[in-house]
C-alpha cells in the first residue's frame, strides 16, 4: 500500500494507475518543466546549486547532509570526466521508499539527475539499484529509454549544447553497497568494500573521477525545487528541515506503507495515518529511522515530531525515514537478535572489529535470547560495542552497535530478566 | 558456453560503461549467465554458477578470472551452490517478521517438507531466508528465483503461488 499526503515527489501521482510511471503521465503532471526552463534560460550552474541549497533539502539516504552543499563540492570546471550517481541500493531494514519512487514516478528521479548533471557539469550518471528489486530495475530502464527518445537524455538535450546520459546498474545482494564508496567499488565491478575517506568522492569517486552520490528521494525532490522554487519546498517542511519526506511505516500498524508528509509532522499523526496500532495493541517501541537508528520507547516517540532535529534530540536519528513500529507482544531481546544477525550477515569482512565484532554481538544476544545468557553478558556487549564503533572504515560497525546500545538501555529489564530467569519476561509473538 | 542471446545481453551491459571499464559489466554479466543456467539446467548442479562459467564470463570481458570469481562469491544472490528449479527466498528480517515474515517461512517449510536452507529431493524447490528486500510495507514478501517479488504472502497467497509453480 502506498499513501501519499501533501507530496512533493508524489504530488498528483495516481499510484493505482498502471501507467503512472510513464513519461506521458509525468509530463502531464508538470514533469520536465524544470529541466526545460533551466536549458531554455541557460540558467547558470551556480544558480541551480544555490536554489537547491536554499531549499534546505537534506540528503534523504540517512545522513541528512545538505544536498546543495554537497553539489557545491564538485569541481565544476574540472575538464575530465565527472559523474553523478544515485543510490537506490535500499536495503536498510524498514526502508522501502525508493522502490516506490522507481515504480510510480521514475521520471522525477531521471529529471533530478539530469538537472544535477547540468549543475555539476557532468556528462554521465548511474543509478545503482538494489538487487532484490529486479522488476523495478527493468521498469527504470524502460523509463530511461522513454527519456532518451523524447530528447531529455543523450546528446544535445532539447537542442542545447548540454549532453548527458544515464544508465541503470543492478546490484545483486549486498547491504554494504548502500555505503557510498562501497557502491562505487561495486559500480566498478568489484567487491563492495568501502574505501577509506578522504579522499572523498567529490575529488576521487567513480573510476577515480569527481563524483557526487545522492539518494533517490533527494534527486527526485529536485524537479519540484527548481519548478516551484526553493521557498515553496522549504515552507513545506520546517526551518533547517526543508520539504516533505517519505516515511516508510512498517510493523504493527494497520496500514504499513509510504507516507509523504511535511517534515515536522507529529509522530502521533503519522501513526494515525498508518491506521493506528494493529489489533488495538499498545505501542511499545519505535525505531524511527531504519534498523541502524537507536530504538525509542513508544511514549518518547509519541512526544516527537518527524524531523531531523526532533528525533535527534530524543536520542535517535531520522535516518532514511523508516519507521518500525512494535507492540507490547515483542520481546526486545528477540527483536535485537534478528537485527544483530543481519549486521553479522552483511558485514563485508574488510575491517576486523566489524567482521569479528558483529559475530560476537550476535552470538551473545543469541544465547541470551535462548535462555543461555551469563552474568556479565550485558557488560560484554558494551565492551564489544566499544571496540567496534568508530574503529572501522565505514559506519556499518556503528550501525550494528547503535541498536545494541539502545535496546539494552531502554529495555534493560528484559535482558536482565532473561539472563537471570532463563525465560523471557514477555511472551513473545512476532505478529 | 552461453547463448547468443545471453552474449547480446552482456554486450548491452558493457555498453553502459566507458570503453575501458568493461569490468563494471561483470555483475550484470554474471546475472545473465546465472539466468541462462537456471533456465536451461536440468539438475540443481547445472542451475548454479561454477568456475567454468565464471571464467568464461571473465574471459569474455577480458578481466582476470579471480576478479569475476570474487564478485560471484561476494554478492549473495549469485547461486554458487546447487539450487532447486524454484529458489524461494523469504525475508525474515525484523520489519517483515512483525508482519508475518517468519510465519511465512515456517509455513512454506512445512508445506514443502524442507528446512530453511534445503533443496527438495526432487530438485524442485530451494527454501532460503533472506535479508531486507526493501519492500517491508508489502510483508510478508518473498522472491522466486531472485527476480520475481511476491507481496503480501499470507498462507492463502503462498498456497496459490506454490500451486502455480507446480
Amino acid at each position: 500500500m502506498a499513501i501519499f499526503v501533501n507530496g512533493v515527489i508524489f504530488d498528483g501521482v495516481d499510484t493505482s494507475a498502471q501507467d503512472c510511471w510513464k513519461l506521458e503521465a509525468y509530463v502531464a503532471r508538470g514533469g520536465y518543466q524544470a529541466l526545460r526552463r533551466i536549458i531554455e534560460s541557460k540558467m547558470p550552474q551556480e544558480d541551480v546549486i544555490a536554489e537547491v541549497k536554499n531549499s534546505g533539502l537534506r540528503g534523504r539516504g540517512g545522513a541528512g547532509f545538505p544536498t546543495g552543499l554537497k553539489w557545491s563540492f564538485m569541481p565544476r570546471s574540472f575538464p575530465g570526466d565527472k559523474y553523478v550517481v544515485c543510490n537506490t541500493d535500499e536495503g536498510e531494514p524498514g526502508t522501502f521508499k525508493d522502490r516506490d519512487i522507481l515504480r510510480f514516478n521514475p521520471h522525477a528521479l531521471i529529471e533530478g539527475m539530469i538537472i544535477a548533471g547540468y549543475a555539476m557539469g557532468t556528462k554521465a550518471g548511474y543509478n545503482y539499484i538494489h538487487g532484490e528489486i529486479f522488476e523495478e530495475y527493468e521498469l527504470f530502464e524502460a523509463a530511461l529509454d522513454e527519456a532518451r527518445q523524447a530528447g531529455f537524455l543523450g546528446k544535445n538535450i532539447l537542442g542545447s549544447d548540454f549532453s548527458f546520459d544515464l544508465f541503470a546498474h543492478h546490484g545483486y545482494g549486498a547491504y554494504i553497497c548502500g555505503e557510498e564508496t562501497a557502491l562505487l567499488e561495486s559500480l566498478e565491478g568489484k567487491k563492495g568494500q568501502p574505501r577509506f575517506k578522504p579522499p572523498f568522492p567529490a575529488s576521487f569517486g567513480l573510476y577515480g573521477k569527481p563524483t557526487t552520490i545522492n539518494n533517490t528521494e533527494s534527486f527526485a525532490s529536485v524537479p519540484f525545487i527548481i519548478r516551484d522554487g526553493a521557498q515553496k519546498f522549504l515552507e513545506a517542511g520546517k526551518p533547517n528541515n526543508g520539504g516533505t519526506k517519505l516515511f516508510s511505516v512498517s510493523g504493527h500498524v494497520n496500514r504499513p506503507g509510504n507516507y509523504e508528509i511535511p517534515l515536522g509532522t507529529p509522530f502521533s499523526v503519522l501513526l494515525e495515518m498508518a491506521g493506528g496500532m494493529r489489533d488495538g495493541k499498545k505501542l511499545k517501541a519505535v525505531i524511527p529511522g531504519g534498523s541502524s537508528a537507536p530504538v525509542l520507547p513508544g511514549d518518547v516517540m509519541m512526544q516527537c515530531t518527524m524531523d531531523y532535529d526532533s528525533i535527534s534530540k530524543a536520542g535517535s536519528m531520522l535516518g532514511s525515514g523508516a519507521v518500525i513500529v512494535m507492540n507490547e507482544d515483542v520481546c526486545m531481546v528477540k527483536a535485537l537478535e534478528r537485527l544483530a544477525y543481519f549486521y553479522h550477515e552483511e558485514s563485508c569482512g574488510q575491517c576486523t572489529p566489524c567482521r569479528e565484532g558483529t559475530g560476537w554481538l550476535y552470538k551473545v544476544i543469541h544465547r541470551i535470547a535462548n535462555g543461555e545468557g551469563r552474568p556479565g553478558d550485558l557488560e560484554l556487549l558494551d565492551s564489544v560495542g566499544n571496540n567496534m564503533a568508530g574503529r572501522t572504515i565505514c559506519a556499518l560497525a556503528d550501525a550494528a552497535v547503535f541498536p545494541v546500545r539502545s535496546f539494552t538501555k531502554h529495555f534493560r529489564n528484559e535482558f536482565e530478566y532473561l539472563i537471570e530467569h532463563k525465560k523471557p519476561l514477555v511472551d513473545h509473538k512476532w505478529c | 558456453m552461453l547463448s547468443a542471446q545471453s552474449l547480446a545481453a552482456i554486450d548491452r551491459e558493457v555498453a553502459k560503461y566507458p570503453a575501458d571499464q568493461a569490468r563494471s559489466a561483470v555483475m550484470g554479466a554474471l546475472r545473465i549467465a546465472l539466468v541462462e543456467r537456471r533456465e536451461t539446467g536440468k539438475t540443481p548442479e547445472e542451475r548454479c554458477l561454477n568456475t567454468e562459467v565464471i571464467e568464461f564470463v571473465a574471459n569474455y570481458l577480458n578481466i582476470a578470472p579471480v576478479a569475476a570469481y570474487e564478485v560471484a562469491t561476494f554478492y549473495n544472490m549469485y547461486d554458487m551452490k546447487p539450487v532447486g528449479k524454484y529458489k524461494i527466498t523469504v525475508c525474515t528480517n525484523l520489519p517483515c517478521a512483525l508482519s508475518g515474515g517468519v510465519n511465512a517461512a515456517e509455513y512454506i517449510s512445512k508445506k514443502l517438507g524442507i528446512a530453511i536452507g534445503e533443496t527438495s529431493a526432487d530438485g524442485k524447490y530451494t527454501l532460503l531466508e533472506g535479508e531486507c528486500m526493501g519492500a517491508c510495507g508489502d510483508a510478508p514478501v518473498l522472491l522466486v528465483n531472485n527476480h520475481k517479488m511476491c507481496s503480501f504472502m499470507t498462507p492463502e497467497a503462498i498456497d496459490k503461488k506454490l500451486a502455480e509453480l507446480n
